[in-house]
């Protein structure tokens, strides 16, 4: 690991002060992503900025709205009884995602940041656009067998590897942001993007904006949810496709619906139109094989990832069934 | 590398190994610093983060206590505190696999949680406690997962064997240990190439049932 400085604010500003005056540095947190990148030599900051003790690790709820820390633990809200109570899918969600051990350190704001799994990304001797732009794409003509089936380009078909954001798009989370130029609010499907011509770009935050919490509004999907990753072995892996579904019933009859999907494209993949296709319907095999064709429209496989075609359309049909109870 | 003081004051910084110019220099413009400064860089940097005197800093002093031991130590920024517990406190028990948090081998306990050493800079942790396999153990009295991992076989060559213990405590105390597929799961994230994963689980179920205090 390269040589950096390590400095440990203690309030949010002096944080964004010191991220926004330098563009070589990073803020650290859990590190489990940071730290990795950087044995790599994937990314090389200069200076990391320790926001691990700032005071935004609160878990909050009032007015029918989470508000969760961006510095709390992966693992605590996981576990949370509120949480568990009324936004199972994110609990699910965050308990499909990495081992025990890298949810007691990763952090909320941090796990929504991770950085993509593509293997062209992690090998500092193969081209990427992401990791050195220009380079070039190794995927593309490459073994793009994780790759996105939605919203790639061809300078980058890498694809978002958190759970939890696919969890939080559908749930209509919001981020909130403290920056230089002072506090916004981001909703959840903004805060990715798509890769286009900057695929070293992840997400739409300013230098030096640092997320300090996610609103989570409690919604009527308290039962009726299901989060299915499918990936290579049991736990512990990457997703090759997941997907998050929360529908309200009434008399089998879907009054709301939410889904969306994972490891298909470079940011969360909120399903709208199959979501609209769903209400209004009775909860049965059929209703979810209709909307899943209509979430997989416009999908296109590379050489080696043509098995998503089946298997996204397969998984948000079992999801559904997982939701619902029908067999 | 930086210089191990269980329970005494640290050392100077220039009686280090290999002392080269360099280093010599860098270290004196460290002395420097600290004599109009209070406390170590991580001091102040909270103060009021103030690049002119961070700069100068290559060693952050920090406080550990582990296994119920407290340390005083000197490292720098980029040590893991794997790499600090294996190569500076010579606990070499806690098992170096992957180093990319992908095998569990380096799990320990941070003030009661597991987590992956290999991914945690030791800077980081400053004020914490830190349980490592050598800390389970009470005298002679092993702990009651090592007996049942003894007597289940719960292992082979014995390489991921620290990290699987302390992750196991760890499984039954946050509750995760009530079913095979509980723990299964909960036990992830720590792989075993040998394959013992039966003996194991059935090593965690024997400590989880016979109800003693983990």
């Amino acid at each position: 690991m390269n040589q950096f400085q390590y400095v440990r604010p203690s309030k949010p500003k002096a944080a964004i002060d010191a991220r926004a005056k330098d563009q070589n540095s990073q803020f650290i947190a859990g590190g489990t992503n940071l730290l990795d990148l950087m044995k790599r030599g994937v990314m090389n900051p200069e200076r990391l900025i320790d926001i691990s003790r700032l005071p935004l690790d609160k878990l909050e709820r009032e007015n029918n709205t989470f508000r969760i820390g961006s510095m709390a633990l992966n693992a605590t809200v996981a576990d949370d009884k509120q949480v568990l109570e009324k936004l199972p899918l994110l609990a699910q969600a965050l308990n499909a995602g990495a081992s025990a051990q890298l949810r007691n350190m990763a952090t909320i704001g941090g796990n929504m940041l991770q950085r993509t799994r593509c293997p062209y990304f992690y090998d500092t001797a193969l081209p990427c656009n992401k990791r050195e732009p220009g380079s070039g794409c190794g995927a593309l003509e490459g073994y793009n067998r994780m790759h996105a089936i939605f919203g790639f380009s061809d300078k980058c078909i890498a694809v978002h590897p958190s759970d939890m954001s696919v969890a939080l798009v559908a749930l209509d989370a919001t981020v909130l942001v403290s920056g230089p130029k002072g506090d916004r609010r981001i909703p959840f499907g903004e805060l990715h993007r798509l890769p286009g011509d900057m695929p070293q770009k992840d997400t739409t935050l300013e230098p030096g904006e640092l997320i300090t919490a996610v609103e989570v509004p409690e919604g009527p999907f308290t039962k009726n949810v299901h989060y299915l990753k499918v990936r290579e072995r049991a736990s512990y892996a990457f997703a090759l496709v997941s997907v998050a579904a929360a529908l309200q019933l009434e008399n089998n009859i879907i009054k709301d619906a939410r889904l969306a999907m994972g490891g298909v494209a470079h940011k969360p993949w909120r399903l709208t139109e199959a979501e609209k296709s769903l209400v209004g319907k009775p909860a049965t095999e059929a209703t979810f094989q209709a909307a899943a064709a209509i979430a997989m429209q416009g999908a296109k496989a590379f050489k080696h990832n043509a098995y998503k075609l089946k298997l996204g359309p397969n998984a948000i049909v079992q999801a559904l069934k997982n939701a619902t109870n029908v067999a | 590398m930086a210089d191990s003081t269980p329970d005494s004051k640290p050392e100077n910084p220039e009686c280090g190994h290999n002392a080269t110019r360099r280093q010599f220099l860098k270290q004196s413009s460290v002395l420097t610093a600290l004599a109009f400064t209070p406390g170590p860089v991580v001091q102040a940097a909270a103060a009021e983060w103030d690049e002119k005197i961070a700069a100068p800093f290559e060693k952050v002093g920090l406080k550990l206590a582990v296994n119920g031991k407290n340390y005083k130590l000197s490292v720098e920024p980029r040590v893991t505190l794997l790499d600090l517990l294996r190569e500076q406190l010579h606990l070499t028990g806690t098992k170096k696999g992957c180093d990319y948090g992908q095998c569990g081998a380096c799990t320990v306990h941070v003030d009661g949680k597991r987590v992956n050493s290999c991914l945690a800079l030791a800077v980081m942790q400053d004020g914490r406690e830190i349980t490592t396999i050598e800390g389970l153990a009470k005298g002679d009295d092993l702990h009651p997962m090592q007996e049942a991992f003894i007597k289940h076989d719960g292992f082979q060559c014995g390489y991921c064997t620290p990290g699987q213990i302390m992750s196991a405590v760890a499984c039954i105390r946050e509750g995760k240990a009530d079913s095979e597929g509980e723990i299964r799961e909960f036990m992830s994230g720590n792989i075993c190439r040998c394959g013992a994963y039966p003996n194991i689980v059935a090593a965690i179920q024997e400590v989880k049932t016979g109800g003693q205090k983990v």
